[in-house]
Formats: structure tokens, C-alpha cells, sequence
């Protein structure tokens, strides 16, 4: 909080006492992020968030490397800001391969191997899943990204500092994240980009004052910074107590609603998922109207309800999700505050709220009766 | 999404849930929309012999505008002609529960559902139904 109220300095004005302040307070952060995803802090670049990180990595490595081949292989559950500067590209002429994820959620190593070809620059998949919490095989993807020379981009904004993350062993080129997912202040991210082994150059997509090593100018945001090194820190003594605390407590939230409930589906892998997130489809009651009827709980929902574009989750549809499961699904997200008898809380209102909305539902009358959903000749509105 | 005051009270207490005898002569059915499209509403009427509408039942899948616009559909419906039934327009549902501009598309939905059921109940009585 100084740097927000009494300490004013410059971390790029390192001439006077002020800006030598602040640009040590900047590199003791860059040392605590780094230490985080087990790399070197000249590796980091920090940033406005995840999008930029993400925007930044994929449009600068293929507008740097587009000499060497215009070809990137990402998956249709990534994020939005990973999709969206990948559709640009498109748009510029490069060939994107759109890989399909499992039910689970997961892309393999495999799939990504067989999709790389000469012209391929960039392989873009995310370490876990922001709706789902699937974690993909990182490591095995890493290893075949390395053996085909091909670099590797993970966007691990969700998985940072709730799991172990390392860009040595997993075989990491760059890696996105932001400060607010780990308990950080918002508007403040980072970009790991590896110094060796390759080298890996990107095209800035901010021109200006050439800082963060030329790839990101702009003065840095000292206090934002500041905040996203003591969340890593914390973030890293904690983590293990942490992921299996949580995993207790997703696991007994879990198992509360289906023992009591018929017609729930879980969203995601039954295991290889971050430790804090369970997303549940509740058959014959929509998203939304759970999120309501639900007192004191803050979820969010795939359906497209939810959304301002009224767009289905676009991760759910990829999995293969059936498409009136998607609008029936919610996202539970557990944290640091979260507590025991919260999970329970949780457990009846879940429980209360989607008996109440079935009871209102023409669907699961139908069900209950014997009709077959999918055979019915629905009039669409 | 920011919703007023009416539409969480028809949504936390729901009018007129619940199902009519679909076979009756006296009853109309409708059933519009789609599980895919995230909302399915059942409406029905029940009709005396002067033509007034003494019952309206509903039950409807979808968010909380769907059921808030459904509940509010049959509430009006019950004592009016079925003459009268076809003046509920979907603005006048949108307008009384202040739908946000992305749910407008509810209040549409509850009155086609007005309107099948009162197509339904028509159709039993070889009464002539106007088409869309």
C-alpha cells in the first residue's frame, strides 16, 4: 500500500532515490513471481493482466516468427483471449488447428503432436480450465512441443499458485497469469518468456519507452506489482495445505448435491482438476434461475442466459456437453475464505433451489412421465 | 443481470404453478419454446361456457424472467374473456416487470404461450385460429 499513498517513484527513473525505491520494490516482485513457476526473474514481463499476457504471446510470436511458418495449433476450451487473438490471426491469413477437447475437458499430447506440422510456430493450450478447473498434461504436451521444436504457450492464469506449476519440467516457452487469481490486485499479469533454451523474441505489441526488456513499454505499475509479489509468495508457502484443503471441501460439495440429488452431471474431470472448482449441470432447471433462487452464494452459469452476448459456454459446447445441459450448469468456485460450514450451507441451498425449480419445470414432469426430450417437437421462439 | 422488484417477486413467489386436465374439453394447452434455447413454458387456461377464462396454470423451464413473465401471464389471464386474452402483448409483460433489453425475448415466449393455449382450447371447439 506505500507504493499506492507515500511512495511515488518511478520503478524506470532510477537516476534518484525515488525511482531506485521503487525499481527495487519491482525487481524483489519479479523475483517472487518468478520463484513461483520456477524461473529466472529476468524471465518476467509484467503486464495489465492475463489478456494482455495472452495477446501478447500469441500475436508476438507469430508476428516474429511468421517467416519460419504461419501455423498454430490451440483448443476451442481455451479462454476467450486466447481464442480471440488466435481468430485474428486467422483473419491475418495464418492456419490455426482448433483441437476438440474429450468430455473431460482435456486436449492430449497426442493430439497436439499429430497436429504439429513444418509450418507450425506456436502451441497454445492452457494448463487448467477456467470453467471446468481441468487440468490439461502440461508436461507431456511441453515434452512434444520440445521434441518438434515447436514453442510452447500455456495460459495458466487459473492453475498459478493453486498447483505447481514449473517451466523448466513442463517445457514452457511462455506462460501467461494474472495477480487477481491468486489473491493479487487486479489489472496487473505477467508473461514468462524464456531467456534460454530457446531464446524466445516476441514482437511488442505496445511500442514505446522499450520497457520490460523492449516487449512491453509503458511505466510500470509499481503498486500493482508490488501486490502481485506478495501474492505469489503467499501463494507458494501455502499452495499444498491449500489444494488439499480444498479438495476436501469441493469433494464433500460435490458428493453433498449428488447424494441428495438425481440428474446432476458433473462438468469436468473427476480428478485431474484444480483443487477449488466444481461445475455441476442440474438436468430440467436452468442455470440462471438456480443462481437466483440460491440465497448468499455467488456461482456463475455456462447457460446463455447468463451472458451478455447470450452465447452457451463455448467450453461446455466443445466437450461435447449435451446443449440444455450447458444452460443448466453451474460453476462453483471455492477459495481461501472458503469454510466448512459454508460447504454445507452451500449443499442445502443447492439442494432446495433445484427441487423447488423442478417442481416448476414442464421438462422434468415430462421426464418423470416417460418422454423421451430429445423426441419431442419443441416450437422454438 | 440488474432485475426489478416485480420480477423477483414473481419470481421468488410464483403464481398459478401447476397443471390443468389436458384432456378436459374446457382446457387449452401451450407449450412453446426449446430445451435448447434454455426455456420451455407451459401454459394453460381453463375456459367456462361463456367463454371466460376461470383458471391459468403454468410451469416453465428457463431463467428467472421466463418464470417471473409466465407467472404474471396467467395472473392476468384469469377472468378475462379469451376475446380478451388475445390483447396481452408482450410488451405490456416486458413493461411491467422492467425486463433488462436481453430478456426481452421472454415476454415474447409468454405470449405465444398465451396464445397456444388459447389456440388449443379453440381448436377443441371448432373455432376458427388465426396463424402467425
Amino acid at each position: 500500500m506505500p507504493y499506492l499513498t507515500q511512495k511515488f517513484g518511478n520503478a524506470a527513473s532510477r537516476i534518484h532515490s525515488f525511482g531506485e525505491e521503487a525499481a527495487a520494490a519491482v525487481q524483489a516482485a519479479r523475483e517472487k513471481v518468478a520463484d513461483l513457476i520456477g524461473a529466472t526473474a529476468d524471465a518476467i514481463v509484467f503486464t495489465s493482466g492475463a489478456t494482455e499476457s495472452n495477446n501478447l504471446a500469441i500475436k508476438g510470436a507469430a508476428g516474429i516468427y511468421a517467416s519460419k511458418g504461419q501455423h498454430i495449433i490451440t483448443c476451442l476450451a481455451e479462454h476467450k483471449a486466447v481464442l480471440d487473438p488466435c481468430r485474428h490471426l486467422e483473419k491475418l491469413g495464418y492456419e490455426v488447428t482448433w483441437l476438440k477437447p474429450d468430455q473431460f475437458g482435456q486436449v492430449s499430447a497426442e493430439q497436439v503432436e499429430n497436429a504439429i506440422a513444418d509450418r507450425t510456430i506456436l502451441i497454445s493450450i492452457m494448463a487448467a480450465n477456467n470453467e471446468i478447473g481441468t487440468i490439461n498434461p502440461v508436461e507431456r504436451i511441453g515434452a512434444a512441443a520440445k521434441r518438434r521444436k515447436v514453442l510452447f504457450h500455456c495460459d495458466a492464469t487459473q492453475a498459478v499458485g493453486k498447483i505447481p506449476i514449473d517451466v523448466e519440467r513442463m517445457g514452457i516457452d511462455l506462460l501467461s497469469m494474472s495477480a487477481h487469481k491468486m489473491y493479487g490486485p487486479k489489472g496487473v499479469g505477467a508473461l514468462y518468456v524464456r531467456r534460454r533454451d530457446p531464446r524466445v523474441r516476441l514482437d511488442c505489441q505496445m511500442h514505446g519507452g522499450g520497457h520490460e526488456y523492449g516487449m512491453r513499454s509503458g511505466t510500470l505499475n509499481v503498486p500493482g506489482i508490488v501486490g502481485m509479489g506478495a501474492a505469489a509468495e503467499i501463494a507458494a508457502s501455502e499452495m499444498a495445505d491449500e489444494a488439499q484443503r480444498l479438495t476436501a471441501l469441493r469433494d464433500r460439495l460435490e458428493k453433498g448435491v449428488m447424494e441428495r440429488l438425481d440428474y446432476v452431471r458433473l462438468n469436468g474431470h473427476p480428478t485431474e482438476r484444480l483443487p477449488g472448482t466444481v461445475n455441476l449441470s442440474f438436468a430440467y432447471v436452468e442455470g440462471e434461475s438456480v443462481m437466483l433462487k440460491m440465497k448468499d452464494i455467488a456461482v456463475s452459469s455456462g447457460s446463455a442466459c447468463t451472458s451478455a452476448s447470450l452465447e452457451p459456454s463455448h467450453v461446455l459446447t466443445a466437450m461435447g456437453v449435451p446443449e440444455d445441459m450447458v444452460h443448466n450448469s453451474i460453476r462453483f468456485s471455492l477459495g481461501r475464505l472458503t469454510r466448512p460450514d459454508e460447504i454445507e450451507y452451500t449443499v442445502e441451498q443447492v439442494v432446495k433451489a433445484v427441487t423447488e425449480l423442478r417442481e416448476l419445470s414442464p421438462l422434468y414432469d415430462m421426464a418423470m412421465a416417460g418422454i423421451d426430450l430429445g423426441k419431442v417437437q419443441w416450437k422454438e421462439v | 443481470m440488474e432485475y426489478s422488484k416485480e420480477l423477483i417477486e414473481h419470481f421468488e413467489h410464483p403464481r398459478n404453478i401447476g397443471s390443468l386436465d389436458e384432456a378436459s374439453p374446457r382446457v387449452g394447452t401451450g407449450v412453446v419454446g426449446a430445451p435448447v434455447c434454455g426455456d420451455v413454458m407451459k401454459l394453460q387456461v381453463e375456459v367456462d361456457d361463456s367463454g371466460v377464462i376461470v383458471d391459468a396454470k403454468f410451469k416453465t423451464y428457463g431463467c428467472g424472467s421466463a418464470i417471473a413473465s409466465s407467472s404474471l401471464a396467467t395472473e392476468w389471464l384469469k377472468g378475462k374473456t379469451v376475446e380478451q386474452a388475445k390483447d396481452l402483448k408482450d410488451r405490456n409483460i416486458a413493461k411491467e416487470l422492467a425486463l433488462p433489453p436481453l430478456k426481452i425475448h421472454c415476454s415474447v415466449l409468454a405470449e405465444r404461450a398465451i396464445k397456444a393455449a388459447i389456440d388449443d382450447w379453440k381448436k377443441k371447439h371448432g373455432l376458427p385460429v388465426e396463424e402467425n
